[in-house]
């Protein structure tokens, strides 16, 4: 009697520690990116392109990497959802719940999100030869896109799925196409577009291996689609392997300012998926 | 009216249009990397790709061997690592914790999921290299440079945590109240409850889980190519550095252009990846999508 209560209180312990294990791992990682990275945080970083030197610890900023990230997220974000959007409303709208082709398809957007990025990266660089696009905003905007895709479809299609049934069928039976519906539940998965918007976004934003290849690298902020340009996840790697503290202190620097905009990209999105859930 | 259902047409074929082509992407990624891979699997077969662990690009060596076995081995110290702690935490939030813990600790845990790969890296570059280096690694070998396998499981496995956790909680909460009453009301303990009826229920779940989180720990690139020291040897020791399959492409990609085959051989590791990622998502997802339905 007494070993089957112990057992129970030792697995209870090891559950204890591993939340707070798992728990830690979370500010560990932001703690150590704050500590190392605020000291060398100034304005010149975020507001300036990189001087001549600026790699041996000369003056300048990060700020063709920032903008650079954001155009290649955001360019992409927009172009998936352009594509995600009557993606999942055709999924759930039009096709019944049972169709082989929606369950199929529902699938292969579970498998696509699993693939890594350097898949991606590697596929799109190939396409970019194949097309003869070279390294530049394009490639990086192509890359990403296929990346955010079914990360787009997955979260719209849990929105929509939680919208009334009942929604779905007074529409149908006072006689409108499934257009018409379809055009009911835009208004209705609003807040889930936004959520769908914010991950993809966030994730575009942090993505190395998927760019590494396809946007090349530029002290520049890029005027075109055909020039390259700098992430700050890239910059992020490259200022890491420099033996000059200086800019190693940048590196962590821009680090903290990824995981600044993550983490309040992640807050929002998660208020708002709570506020969704507290209504259905 | 009949606007109105042409309308609903074409719109529809549109849509669908756009549907097919993004489930075609799967196919399309396959074949492009295929393709583009053919060049070396016309010069050498895929049994001595994988077999040879001579890596010189220069004289048109190609021996994946070594990155294999480093995939392999950082990929088994996450896993090792990541599914006991996951397991505890998930059997923890779901069965003990107080509601309110919970609403409180999976967000935390999403936060996680959330934070880029680089962000991993630099941590990792910071805070576990130096701390194999100097804490655990003096105590077992005579000397490690911290950039190991250890320090590149650790990283991952900290990478896959919200994967497995949030999976695992879900798959937690599919299993029938009637179920758990009736092993406590016959007088069970909580935990023998847990360990013989909703760990059993649960285990097809917690086996999709684990594969899929294998297969995240697979592809990463970023993070691991930072921490594992990126030696082409096989690893013989968690304490030995070991270069994972996309670490190579990774470092590879820019300058490979100008020697023969180089290119092929490359995009030939990034195939593999993909043919073993596809695989073994499929298997956790129709698992997992079974679950789903029987509980629907």
């Amino acid at each position: 009697m007494r070993k089957r209560k112990l057992e129970e209180a030792i697995f209870k312990a090891l559950m204890i520690v591993s939340t707070v294990l798992v728990g830690l791992s979370l500010f560990l990682i932001i703690g150590t990116i704050v500590v190392k990275g605020l000291p060398f945080l100034d304005w010149d970083m975020i507001s300036k392109i990189p001087d001549g030197g600026y790699y041996f610890g000369r003056s300048g900023g990060m700020l063709n990497a920032i903008i650079g990230s954001i155009y290649i997220a955001g360019g992409a974000t927009l172009l998936g959802m352009f594509i995600s959007l009557p993606v999942s409303i055709y999924l759930n709208v039009y096709l019944k719940k049972a169709n082989h082709f929606a369950r199929f398809a529902k699938l292969s957007f579970d498998v696509l999100f699993g693939i890594p990025s350097i898949v991606y990266g590697a596929f799109a660089f190939s396409l970019m030869v194949y097309l003869g696009v070279r390294a530049s905003l394009l490639g990086g905007v192509i890359a990403v896109t296929l990346l955010v895709i079914p990360i787009m479809v997955r979260t719209l299609d849990e929105v929509i799925v939680h919208v009334p049934k009942e929604l779905k069928e007074a529409t149908l039976s006072l006689g409108a196409t499934r257009w018409e519906m379809a055009k009911i539940y835009f208004r209705q998965i609003r807040a889930g577009v936004l959520t769908a918007v914010l991950l993809a976004f966030g994730r575009g934003v942090g993505d190395v291996a998927a760019v590494m290849f396809t946007a090349g690298f530029s002290d520049n902020i890029p005027v075109s689609l055909h020039e390259p340009a700098a992430t700050l996840p890239l910059a992020i790697f490259f200022q890491l392997g420099s033996p000059i503290p200086e800019v190693q202190g940048r590196a962590y620097a821009s680090a903290l300012i990824l995981t600044i905009v993550i983490l309040i990209i992640v807050v929002f999105s998660t208020l708002l998926t709570n506020k969704r859930r507290k209504k259905s | 009216m009949k606007i109105r259902l042409i309308k609903d047409k074409v719109i529809g074929t549109g849509m669908l249009t756009f549907s097919i082509l993004a489930v075609s992407m799967v196919l399309l990624i396959g074949i492009g990397l295929y393709w583009r891979s053919l060049p070396i699997l016309q010069h050498h077969s895929i049994w001595e790709l994988i077999s040879s662990s001579t890596w010189r690009p220069l004289k048109g060596e190609f021996g994946f061997l070594s990155f294999i076995m480093g995939t392999l081995w950082v990929t088994g110290m996450s896993i090792a690592i990541a599914v006991p702690l996951c397991l505890l935490v998930a059997i923890y939030l779901s069965e003990y914790a107080p509601i309110r813990f919970k609403n409180f600790f999976l967000p935390l845990v999403n936060i996680l999921a959330g934070i880029p790969p680089v962000i991993y890296g630099v941590w990792g570059v910071f805070f576990i290299v130096p701390l194999v280096q100097h804490y655990i690694a003096p105590s077992f070998v005579d000397f490690s440079t911290g950039f190991t396998v250890l320090s590149g499981g650790i990283v991952l496995a900290v990478m896959i945590f919200p994967l497995i956790v949030s999976i695992i909680v879900e798959v937690l909460q599919t299993i029938p109240k009637e179920l758990k009453e009736a092993s406590l009301s016959l007088g069970a303990t909580k935990w023998e409850t847990i360990k013989k009826v909703i760990l059993k229920k649960a285990m097809p779940g917690i086996i999709a889980a684990i594969v899929l989180a294998i297969s995240r720990a697979f592809g990463e690139t970023i993070a691991v190519l930072m921490v594992c020291g990126n030696v082409p040897i096989s690893p013989k020791s968690i304490f030995d550095p070991a270069y994972p399959l996309p670490a190579l492409l990774a470092n590879n990609f820019g300058e490979m252009m100008s020697v023969p085959l180089y290119d092929a051989a490359l995009m030939f590791s990034a195939f593999s990846l993909f043919v073993i990622i596809l695989i073994f998502n499929i298997i956790s997802r129709v698992i997992l999508q079974k679950i789903e339905v029987k509980n629907a």
